[in-house]
């Protein structure tokens, strides 16, 4: 039996728009060391999900914790402000959009967190950043600006930004919906050596493939609730909902 | 009609003087717009309602009258509520603060242009609010403004003539002191215009430059 | 604040405004027919032309208004012209904005040309009419905006005139503010003066704008 606390924890999420609810009462565990996969349709309410955990998106009710500490603790204006930037730092988030800051290198936007946040000095994030450029195949685009990179390679170096803060867990919102297809891949290669060193991870996408690949847990979401949850290939190729039927029929076939 | 421009020879010292105080009341006047300018546009987007809503009143104002008038107003102003304050720094601060108004207005609208998710990228890294627009969002915003800027800074190359209305020495008063004593009017002006002129070329020059570096960026 | 004062001042002022607006008023006519000139230069096929035109507005644009004021009124008569500061300031400031407003109109013709010229040439109008029945009634909302912006410009300007002796808004501000030694207080009502004067122009251009909207809406 595993005493260690979960990862990632939530119970009963919920938010709304004024009278839409998006999201209606979703609990969700991640444990340590495993990777979880979520998918639906656009709208489902799978993104807000995910950024709701580190309170891009403010939540209505319920309860988000990491690693035994609550995030979405009640507190108020400068020590709320405090406890929020200390809890993201041990969340590296990938974005749809990449979201590089296009007036640094490729090397100051991984070493720019390390140093400002977590006190660094400029050598040892320097080395750091190299070592993840490395790891995610761009050692040689170090001084290059974003506006110079293809997608793909801007994705990248989005996930080693995120791995120079060494996180907890990495939560990935859409990591290659705005990547052309033939890009795709090598954003997929990054994330499964990832997996295969057993970072913890949260994934949205509409890739069902690759969740199926490398997911332990997959969650099927629509209009804001968790339909159905399991392993990935009894998700995946015999679903018990008829909702998550439908919904693989189309997206699996092309 | 008679033109004479060997005279305008005899006068050379004194005209590159003059068109050395003219670039370096540029260089001052520039320097307090933009940073004035930034300063105005933070505080009217990011400040209290009690800061934001005067400072965009004195844009309104100082965009709406003549630089003369409000060079006039700082002239016999200050001196009337007791500051003394030699000519020159109060031409360049009102030719500063002129500017200013006119930077912040597009300070405002290149803060506004940043992509939101730059500020999800920050926060989610863990950086509060404030670095996040210290580090982030005012330098790409500074960097987006930078051609509208540049062109404000020339403009303001040619509004330093009117600083000569003050009896503040730069090109225009310096041409004068040559026509009092030589009576050539024509000759000093249009040797003058011509001095702005290459300036001009050359701030334009600079900024295009510039403006190809900041290309390569966005 | 000496508000008596201020009232004392209003009638002079206000008959001062009135000069301040008639130099807008003249300088404007003259800048739209002189943008208008170099603007057909600019798209001239005349080469020589198409420079004459560029070089005309790099160098009203790249030297001092102020300094071209004073070739013009000190430096005139040794050309025989010999100028009332009115005329000269006038003249001056027409000469000057036109070649703000002539980058105006280019810029609207450009924004506009895209496709519509090939289209107009492609179907056999000649290069007049594609300009007057395609071109033009499609880049005239563009055009008012960027001239409403360079006539604001200009009325501002016109407190330069104050310096060969032109007795507008700011001269007479300046010799009651010499007599009173009350700067905030005369300088509050030319101030307001001015921004009346602005915000007529900056209604007129927005009712103008709102005139080519409805006229283009009714057309199509």
């Amino acid at each position: 039996m595993n005493q260690q606390k979960p990862m990632i924890e939530l119970r009963q999420i919920r938010k709304s728009y004024g009278s839409h609810e998006v999201l209606k009462g979703i609990d969700l565990v991640v444990p340590r060391g495993k990777i979880v996969s979520i998918i639906g349709p656009s709208g489902s309410g799978k993104s807000t999900l995910l950024r709701s955990i580190n309170m891009l998106e403010e939540t209505s009710s319920g309860e988000i914790w990491l690693d035994g500490q609550q995030v979405n603790r009640p507190l108020k204006g400068r020590v709320f402000e405090k406890h929020i930037n200390h809890i993201r730092q041990e969340m590296g988030m990938v974005f749809q959009q990449f979201n590089l800051f296009p007036h640094l290198t490729v090397l100051q936007n991984i070493m720019i967190g390390p140093m400002r946040l977590k006190g660094l000095t400029k050598t040892a994030a320097r080395d750091r950043a190299n070592a993840l450029l490395a790891k995610v195949g761009l050692a040689d685009k170090g001084q290059a600006y974003p506006a110079r990179l293809s997608g793909g390679q801007k994705q990248r170096v989005a996930i080693a930004r995120a791995l120079a803060m060494q996180p907890k867990v990495m939560l990935f919102d859409e990591a290659t919906s705005a990547l052309d297809p033939e890009l795709v891949e090598e954003v997929n290669q990054v994330m499964k050596q990832l997996v295969s060193e057993h970072m913890t991870m949260l994934i949205v996408t509409h890739e069902m493939r690759f969740a199926a690949e490398v997911s332990d847990h997959v969650l099927f979401m629509d209009g804001g609730v968790v339909v159905e949850q399991g392993d990935p290939r009894q998700i995946l190729s015999n679903p018990i909902e008829e909702r998550t039927r439908v919904f693989l029929r189309k997206h699996l076939s092309n | 009609m008679s033109f004479d421009f060997s005279v305008v020879w005899s006068y050379s010292q004194l005209l590159l003087t003059g068109l050395l105080w003219t670039i370096f009341i540029t260089v001052l006047a520039g320097s307090i717009s933009i940073l004035l300018g930034i300063v105005i546009a933070t505080t009217t987007l990011y400040g209290s309602r009690i800061a934001s809503l005067p400072m965009r009143g004195i844009i309104f104002l100082f965009m709406g009258t003549p630089l003369l008038l409000q060079l006039y107003l700082l002239y016999y102003g200050l001196s009337q509520v007791g500051i003394m304050l030699p000519a020159f720094w109060t031409g360049v601060i009102g030719l500063g603060l002129h500017y200013a108004a006119y930077n912040a207005d597009i300070f405002q609208a290149s803060l506004k242009a940043v992509d939101p998710g730059q500020m999800e990228a920050a926060r989610s890294l863990g950086f509060s609010r404030g670095a996040t627009r210290r580090y982030f969002i005012i330098p790409q915003a500074v960097l987006t403004a930078l051609p509208q800027v540049g062109n404000n800074s020339i403009i303001l190359l040619k509004d330093t003539a009117v600083l000569s209305v003050l009896g503040i020495s730069e090109l225009v008063l310096d041409a004068q002191r040559a026509i009092s004593e030589t009576y050539r009017p024509f000759e000093f002006y249009f040797t003058a215009a011509l001095l702005y002129y290459v300036v001009n070329l050359a701030m334009e020059f600079m900024l295009s430059i510039a403006g190809r570096k900041t290309e390569e960026i966005r | 604040m000496d508000f008596q004062l201020m009232g004392q001042i209003l009638p002079f002022m206000a008959e001062a405004s009135l000069l301040t607006v008639s130099l807008t008023v003249y300088s404007l006519v003259i800048g739209l027919f002189v943008a208008m000139i170099v603007a057909m230069g600019r798209f001239s096929s005349v080469k020589p032309i198409r420079w004459v035109a560029t070089a005309y507005v790099s160098i009203m644009r790249g030297t001092p208004l102020l300094v071209q004021l004073f070739i013009i009124f000190f430096g005139g008569p040794q050309f025989g012209l010999d100028l009332k500061p009115f005329s000269a300031g006038v003249l001056t400031m027409g000469l000057n904005i036109g070649a703000y407003m002539s980058e105006g109109i280019k810029g609207s013709i450009i924004a506009v040309d895209k496709g519509q010229t090939e289209a107009s040439r492609s179907l056999g109008f000649g290069r007049f009419d594609t300009m007057r029945l395609f071109i033009f009634p499609q880049a005239a909302a563009l055009m008012i905006r960027s001239l409403g912006v360079n006539t604001v410009i200009l009325a501002k300007s016109t407190a330069l005139v104050s310096t060969i002796g032109v007795v507008e808004l700011t001269y007479s501000a300046q010799r009651f503010v010499t007599s009173t030694y009350k700067p905030f207080e005369v300088f509050a009502v030319a101030g307001a003066a001015y921004i009346v004067i602005v915000g007529a122009i900056l209604l007129t251009v927005r009712g103008l704008e709102h005139l080519f909207d409805a006229h283009r809406k009714a057309a199509a």
